[in-house]
């Protein structure tokens, strides 16, 4: 099963920085084109809401039927550049394509130095964003 | 027992009544103190990206994952390991190490306790962590400093004084030892076999060491500022409603020996605990164990 065709090419992209610190770096860079909605545009919903993620992450729909996440701590970088990776690598992409997602993305992007909590609040991330997908089969 | 709602926190250290107050420093501090050379910040974050994305001037970063865990086997780095950790970190024996990170110093009192298990108690940890600092508007760089080689010739570590197995846990058991169990109130009763809304890691049984009591770690710091809590609401913690005396000989444990590094460092220092060890086993290993006792 392929992955969504944005995704792959961040995927790669970031292939490009095998070193820690440029991986960090890039996905620090990531992050900060992250655009938080407000909640207007996206309410918190607690049904929204991302288990196990401790930077406050709701994962749905906004209003013109766009995927969206919110990240609602502005220390969050990391969820921050998870859901900016999300975002554009969904975007256009089949359901069948977003259900290839592996949830352990998080490792091919993340590196496997991640601590258990972080582990599962980026997975939960992916993860919803799946599940969102799969409601529109 | 309950335990009264936390009196504000004093912005002066030295106002909070703990056993071992230069244990701890203020925001203050380490703006002052930061560039002397006998002081060496250390960042210890959960969240790998956010030291890059700025630091304390001059602060170092160690990784809990990368830097202070054997990458094989389930233990910390040797003595070989944390004097090349040291040197290339410019810290010596004589080093003032002042650690801070995010999750209200989670990752920091970790750090902290494995430099002690080399002998390295010259150690202070920054009141309110990364996050207080940021709150302060004070400043940050993305500035990643060099220092000189150090020299450093580290003991070998020393895992009797602060740490516990699983044997003296199960001979602590024997002498009614206290065991402090710092996981959320379901992980302690069984009730989830991880930390809440985190999914099973692999424990078989769920419930806690029995005679343990539940104080969650966090529940040591003020949730709006990041700050220790007085030592009059930590006594009242710990003590009135927990049971636990200064004398004691107190085993702390988690999930893996993180979070109970917290506790370890609020009974050790802030407490003046002299028998503190962390069982850094905790319930990934006693959860799995076969034949060893479990309540709930």
């Amino acid at each position: 099963m392929t992955l969504p065709p944005n995704l792959q090419s961040q995927l790669e992209d970031l292939e490009l920085y095998p070193d820690r610190a440029d991986r960090i770096e890039a996905l620090i860079a990531i992050g900060e084109e992250f655009r938080n909605p407000n909640r207007t545009e996206f309410p918190r919903e607690e049904s929204c809401r991302v288990p196990g993620c401790e930077s406050e992450a709701f994962v749905g729909w906004n209003a013109a039927g766009e995927l969206a996440i919110a990240i609602d701590n502005p220390q969050g970088i990391s969820a921050m550049a998870m859901a900016q990776i999300l975002l554009q690598g969904v975007r256009g992409a089949t359901v069948e394509q977003v259900r290839a997602i592996p949830d352990d993305i998080i490792y091919t992007i993340f590196g496997r130095e991640l601590s258990m909590g972080k582990s599962m609040g980026l997975t939960g991330m992916v993860r919803m964003v799946k599940q969102e997908f799969a409601k529109t089969a | 027992m309950s335990v009264a709602a936390p009196t504000p926190v004093s912005s002066s250290i030295d106002a909070r009544g703990y056993a071992h107050p230069t244990a701890l420093v203020s925001t203050e501090w380490v703006a002052e103190h930061k560039d002397d050379a006998n002081v060496r910040l250390v960042e210890s974050n959960e969240d790998p990206l956010l030291y890059a994305m700025g630091h304390i001037p001059g602060a170092v970063e160690i990784d809990w994952t990368r830097d202070l865990n054997d990458p094989l086997v389930r233990d910390y780095l040797d003595k070989d390991g944390f004097e090349a950790l040291v040197k290339r970190n410019g810290i010596t024996p004589e080093t003032t190490v002042v650690f801070y990170g995010d999750k209200n110093n989670w990752w920091a009192t970790y750090a902290a306790w494995v430099f002690h298990l080399f002998g390295h108690e010259n150690t202070k940890i920054m009141d309110g962590g990364r996050i207080k600092w940021l709150n302060e508007g004070r400043q940050l760089t993305k500035e990643v400093p060099s220092y000189p080689e150090s020299e450093y010739v580290a003991p070998a570590r020393d895992d009797h004084k602060y740490r516990a197995f699983r044997d003296e846990v199960l001979a602590h058991l024997k002498t009614a030892g206290k065991l402090v169990d710092v996981r959320s109130r379901q992980e302690f009763d069984g009730t989830r076999l991880h930390m809440e809304a985190y999914p099973n890691e692999g424990a078989l049984r769920g419930g806690h060491i029995p005679g343990a009591k539940n104080v969650p770690w966090a529940k040591a710091v003020n949730p709006e500022t990041g700050e220790f809590l007085p030592a009059s609401d930590l006594k009242a913690l710990y003590e009135e409603a927990n049971g636990l005396n200064q004398g004691d000989d107190v085993v702390v444990y988690c999930r893996i020996g993180e979070r109970s590094s917290h506790t370890w460092y609020v009974l050790k220092y802030l407490l003046g605990y002299d028998k503190v060890r962390n069982y850094d086993g905790s319930w990934t290993e006693w959860g799995n164990l076969v034949g060893v006792p479990v309540e709930r």
